[in-house]
Formats: C-alpha cells, structure tokens, sequence
C-alpha cells in the first residue's frame, strides 16, 4: 500500500503547489535518463485477434481437461474447493447454459449433453470495458484484446456485473494458497482484483499461440487475425456456419463457435 | 457551532457511546475483511454485489429526499418547513458518508479507492456517480453551515447561498439519477435494464426519505424540547403518500411488462423475488412482507383520517421504510445476479462479518446525523431565550 | 488566551512524544545505520546509473509496468545501448536475486512497504 499512499501524495503535492513540477523534472521522475525510444516493440502481426472453437471435435475427447489445465497452469489460476470463491479463465459448461438462447428439448442428445468452452469473447464492443472507472480494462487498439491491469484494479466489480457471459472473476480470497504450483514465468494474482483471459497476450508478444490452443489435442481451436483474410480463423469462417454468445447484444464476440 | 455537540445530557451521551460501540465492533470486522478478502461476505463468483452496495443504493435514496424539504421551502416559500429544512439536509449529510462508506467498504482494494480520480474515467457511471456524491456532500456542508450561523445570528443568510441552495436541487435528483443509470445501462442484467428505473428509485427515495424525517421529528418531540409542528409533520406525510403512490404504481408497470410479454430473462428474475426458482426462494418471505406492508402503507396514508393520527402515521411511516428498505437494500441489487448470465441460480444471503460492517456503517450514519441534530437544536435554544 | 497551561503542557507534551525516537537513540548511544545491500552478481553495471536507481528506482519499475501492461512495449535500452527486457522478476532479479537481502532490507530500514511481491513471484519462491 506504502506506493500507492506515496503516488496519491505525489499527485496531490502536484496539484496543490504546482512548482512541484519544476523540481521532480529536474530530479528525473517520470523520465530515466538513458530511456530510449520504443523502437523496439515486440511483433507480433495480429490486428484483430479471434477464436473458433469447433464443439463437434472438442467432444470427442469427453472429460478431457488439457485446454483448461494449459491455461490454468500457465496464468496461475488457483483451484477454490468452494464455488462460491472460484476462478476460472476458461471452462466447460453445458451448452445450455452457454447457449441458452440456442436450446430447445428435441435438440441431438448429443448436444444437450455436450459441454461446451467459454472463455472471455474479448468483444470488438466491450461492456466491461466502459464502466471500469479506473480503466484497469481496456480494449487494445493494435490487436483487439481485452486487457486487464492488476495493478490499477479497484476491485469494484463493476465489470463483473457488466459483462453478459460470466466470464470475468474476482479474487475474493488470496489466491496465493489455492495454487498447487506456482508458476515462475506469470504472475498471480492479489485478492480483491478481478481477472480473466487475455488471449495469452504475454505469449503473443513473445510469438507463441494462446496455451488452450497449442495444448489442445484434437485442434479444436483455432486462433488467428481476422483482419488476416488468408487467416485459419477467416477460412472456417468462411466456410462454415458458426454462432456466437449473445450477439444480439451488439457486443461482437470475437469467439466463434462450430456446433 | 461544532462546541454545541460536546455537551449534553446522560442520555445524549449514552448514545453516543452506543453508536461508537457499534462502530468499532464493525471496524473489527473490517480489519478481519481487509485482511482475508471479501471472501468473508456471502458474495459469490455469480452474485458480485450484495449487502453493501444495496445499502449504498438505498442510502443514496434517503439522501436525495432532502430535496422533499428544500424544495418547498426556498422555491415555494412554504414557511412550515422552515424549521425542518436543516433536519432534511443533515440527513442529507449523514446518508451521504454512509454511502461513501459503503463504496469503500465493498472495494477490493480501497486503498486504490483515488485511482478513480488519478484516472478519470468519462464513460463509466461510476466516475460520474463519485463526482454527484462528493458534490452533493459538499453542496449540503456548505448550505447547512451557512444556513444555521445565520439563525444563530438572527439574521438572514448571506444572498450567496440562494444560488447554491437552488443547484442543490437538481442535484439531488442527480445523484439517485445517475445511481440508477449505474444498473439500468447494462446489458447483462435484464431486471436492472428498464428505463424506469431513475424514476422508480426516486419515487422510492421520496417515500422512504421524508418517512424517515417524520420519525426523526416525532422523536425529537418526545426527547427533547424540539417541535417541529402539526402542518410541516403533515405535509411531510402527504408527500409520502404521493410518493409512495407512485412507487408502488411504477413497480406494477415493471411486473406488467415482464409478465406479459413473458420474456424468460425479465420474468425469471421477478419469480425468484416472489416466489423463488426451484429451491432457491431465501428472499420470497421478505418481498411478501414489503409487498403487504407496503399495501398497508397505502391504505393508511390514503385514508386521511388515518393519516392525520399522528400514531398511525408513525406505524405508517415505519412500514414505508422498511417496505423500501426491503424493496430496494435488500431484493432490487441481488436479484439482477439471480439467475446468472448463464442462467444459473445461486442465492446469496448476508454473512455475520458482513452484517456487523453494515451495521459499523449505519452507526457512523447516525452519529453523524446525532451530532448535527444536537448542535441544530443547540442553536435554535440559543435563538429562543 | 484561555486554558494557556494546559495548551502549552499539551502541546510541549505531544512535542516529547513526537521526538522521543530521537532521544531514545540519543539516550542508548545507538546509531542508526544503514543497511548494507548485498548484491550476488558478476555485472558492473546496473540498466540505468547507480544514483539514479538508488533514488528512483520506483519511478522507472512504474513505467516498465505501464510500458509493459497499458503499452505492449517490453524493451528497454540501457546504458551503453545494451537491451534489457522490462522485467521485475527476470530482469532486476536476475542480478540482484536476493530479496530480503537486497529489496527488503532497505524497505523495511526506510518504513516502505511495497506490494510487488503480492503478485510477481520471487526467485526463491519456486526453488
């Protein structure tokens, strides 16, 4: 908390003196000495990055959890015995749920059955993304993803109530405990943050594809750019018929399903 | 003016102490809260708001209806509010740190709690909803102190303050405003998204709150030598029959638009109010008990002869209040979670922690609101003799 | 002035209070010292000068965040154009690798409290 009280007085010193300015400039705050331009930003190609999940392969393998314990391993996302503390990123559900508005009872048993994975749909329209008072989520102009910064969340949870697919969880406990091992390469989480997937954002920048994807078995998901027309994601689009999570919501999913 | 509230009797005291008892039982809490996380609360992955922020929703309410008072008075010079226009804006005040202590309480950080302002955020309500807040605040400190040094004096309050008082109604009606329009813009929540929202919760807050100010006047009577008169008592009292009227009327248009049209999404959530999905009905007996005391409300304040007895308006008053209290602080922000997005039902019910800080809350409210009060009618003794 | 006495005790009171850190050292003989920094690297040179971090080093791990987390900008030319990754736990902490005996021993000299270690794992962590 010691940065957080330092940074409201810094800001307040500021405002209040208005000479302040003049000083911290003179020190170097805000700005190291030997701090170069930007020239070298990570690439990473995607404009608009999207998902297709094919539910037909991805029932296959019943019970299988390989996407969900990639992801789960690979973020950090503690395991709560309790349901009402849970976290999850991605998760299967059963298709009535995720698609409610789709279900009817002479649907192929198959399907009624089936579960299907839900993940954040990082909308091109985010209802998240606009109540967040502290903009600790935003919509990233290069390439789509809805981001989360947990070092500026609230904890409010106004997120949570805006968004219409469940998808976002918060820390109601410190998760630290309830992860079997921790991995080294992420960070966790403090309790009282909210979070979600990020499209792998951090493997993204280093080249690599989102870790549901490229733990998947029966590749069933497919990731690319849509903005790409050569794309994996734009050719299935192409030729298939696929649906999304509420699209009348006008939030344009970018998690596209094969059923 | 402030000295005024460091000497009273045994029983003014006693109170205090009371409340200060109680306020500390809810830091402890607190402490207990801030240290394990909201996880000591009976909030849930699917129900994300629940007590607090109901509270903060209905006190909001109580705070606006100062406007009940002001208005009248400074608009209309109606002169038999003159004595209890101040009661209505420390009200005002009172309810106010309440709802900012709510909002804190409920964070998941509050220490990032100023991030609001580091980095301010136009599109979202909830900026907006701390700017109307904090505003109104300082609107109602500023009028009231003003206000009251002039009585003191015996003279009339500076010219300068007539602008101020005139702006703070309309933001009155601002802060219940935009507190709706936090709930009644999302998407996701089918129940909270109708435009009659705004207007139902300030019908509600213009019942709730001048039901709230008779009772305090009617206590004041009996502890102390304050009257605040026949008339103002019954104007106060028609304003929450209207008010409460309308509510009641904008609750049944609610009911008739999702019942009828029949829409799953807006039916489900007003079934589990009144009569629970499968086994999940924990709220069904308190929205009965607001719905028939809400009736009973109706017929009391309606009938004018029951409404100008003033005992019957005191249990008329009191069913008002909890009436909305249960309406709004308890049912109208849990059920927009129930069921889930996904159609999954799972309750929420307040835990004792959770309980105890609501409580800490409501003491520090009342505190607030004893010690204005007491420094009012310090200074309107000095008037008098 | 009413009740001087009892403003001018108070207050010379409080004053005590105030300072009796200070008289307490005074009083034992005891200095305080500041706290030696270990450091477990072969590396002459840090990402930016010595004074410089030693001052602001706060100032430049806020930016690397920001940069990183709000910016997709994850790299960051040092001294002598040498090019660092803008990474707390990979870059800082792969020369100065020891938390307590480097971070925290001067935090807890100075009174800081940090809250980096919620989330970011330290080194040691996942031995």
């Amino acid at each position: 908390m010691g940065l957080d009280r330092r940074k409201f007085l810094k800001v307040a010193g500021c405002a209040a003196l208005g000479i302040a300015g003049g000083t911290t400039a003179k020190l170097g705050v805000g700005g190291s000495p030997a701090r170069a331009s930007s020239t070298s930003k990570a690439v990473h190609g995607g404009k608009r990055w999207a998902m297709v999940i094919d539910l037909r392969k991805c029932h296959k393998a019943e019970e299988c959890d390989d996407c969900i314990n990639a992801c789960h391993v690979t973020h950090n996302v503690p395991k709560f015995d309790n349901p009402k503390d849970e976290i999850k990123w991605i998760w299967r559900e059963s298709f009535g749920h995720a698609f409610h508005d789709q279900e009817h009872e002479y649907a192929a048993e198959s399907l009624k059955h089936s579960p299907a994975l839900l993940l954040c749909n990082h909308c091109d329209n985010p209802p998240c993304v606009k109540v967040c008072p502290t903009q600790a989520t935003w919509k990233r102009e290069e390439d789509g993803i809805v981001m989360m910064d947990w070092h500026r969340c609230i904890g409010c949870r106004y997120c949570v109530a805006a968004c219409p697919y469940g998808s976002r969880s918060f820390n109601w406990r410190d998760p630290r405990p309830h992860i079997d091992k921790i991995h080294d390469e992420f960070p966790t989480r403090t309790r009282g943050v909210v979070e979600k997937c990020t499209f792998c954002e951090e493997r993204l920048a280093k080249g690599k594809i989102p870790s549901c994807v490229e733990a998947c078995k029966e590749k069933a998901i497919a990731f690319g750019d849509l903005e790409d027309p050569n794309s994996e994601v734009r050719r299935i689009l192409g030729e298939n018929f696929t649906i999304r999570r509420k699209p009348e919501l006008g939030t344009k999913p970018e998690v596209y399903y094969l059923v | 003016m402030l000295e005024k509230a460091l000497t009273g009797s045994k029983q003014y005291w006693a109170w205090l102490f009371f409340l200060g008892a109680v306020i500390f039982v809810g830091f402890l809490f607190f402490m207990w809260q801030f240290r394990e996380g909201l996880g000591i609360t009976g909030m849930s992955r699917d129900v994300t708001w629940g007590l607090y922020i109901a509270q903060f929703t209905f006190l909001v309410g109580v705070a606006a209806s100062a406007v009940m008072v002001v208005l009248p008075y400074y608009l209309h010079n109606f002169k038999a509010f003159g004595k209890i226009t101040i009661l209505g804006e420390f009200l005002a005040i009172g309810s106010v740190v309440m709802c900012m202590t709510f909002i804190f309480v409920d964070m998941g950080q509050p220490f990032r709690i100023l991030n609001v302002f580091v980095f301010p955020t136009p599109h979202s309500l909830m900026f907006w909803d701390t700017i109307a807040l904090g505003g109104y605040l300082v609107l109602n400190v500023i009028i009231s102190m003003v206000t009251l040094k002039a009585e003191r004096s015996s003279v009339a309050p500076p010219k300068w303050i007539k602008p101020i008082i005139i702006l703070s109604i309309p933001w009155a009606i601002s802060i219940h405003t935009v507190t709706a329009f936090l709930y009644s813009g999302l998407a996701a929540r089918p129940f909270w998204m109708t435009a009659i929202l705004a207007p139902r919760f300030l019908a509600s807050a213009f019942s709730a709150g001048p039901a709230l100010l008779i009772l305090f006047c009617l206590l004041l009577r009996r502890l102390t030598k304050f009257d605040a008169g026949k008339e103002p008592i019954q104007k106060l009292a028609m304003i929450v029959t209207y008010a409460m009227a309308v509510n009641v009327f904008f609750v049944l248009m609610e009911l008739f638009t999702a019942l009828y049209s029949d829409i799953p999404h807006h039916v489900l959530h007003f079934q589990y109010l009144f009569f629970g999905l499968g086994d999940s009905k924990v709220l069904v007996p308190w929205m009965w008990t607001s719905a028939i005391l809400s009736v009973i409300a109706l017929v009391l304040l309606i009938n004018p002869g029951t409404r100008k007895n003033e005992r019957i308006l005191v249990f008329a008053c009191v069913a008002v209040f909890i009436a909305l209290w249960i309406e709004k602080g308890l049912g109208l922000v849990v059920t927009g979670f129930i069921p889930n997005p996904l159609g999954v039902v799972n309750e929420y019910w307040p835990t004792l922690p959770e309980v105890m800080i609501a409580l800490g809350v409501y003491g520090i409210g009342l505190l607030i609101i004893t010690v204005l009060y007491k420094i009012a009618l310090s200074v309107r003794g000095e008037v008098s003799r | 002035m009413y009740d001087a006495g009892k403003i001018i005790a108070g207050l010379v009171i409080f004053l005590v209070l105030v300072t009796s850190p200070m008289w307490y050292k005074a009083a034992t003989g005891t200095k305080g010292e500041a706290p030696e920094l270990k450091y477990v690297t072969e590396s002459k040179v840090c990402v930016a000068e010595t004074e410089y971090m030693k001052a602001f080093h706060m100032d430049l791990l806020n930016e690397w965040r920001d940069d990183v987390v709000r910016r997709d900008d994850r790299q960051y030319e040092g001294l002598e154009g040498k090019v660092y990754e803008k990474s707390l736990s990979r870059t800082c902490m792969s020369c100065h690798s020891n938390k307590d005996e480097f971070c925290d021993r001067c935090h807890d000299y100075a009174g800081v409290s940090v809250y980096c270690w919620d989330c970011h794992v330290e080194p040691a962590e996942v031995q």
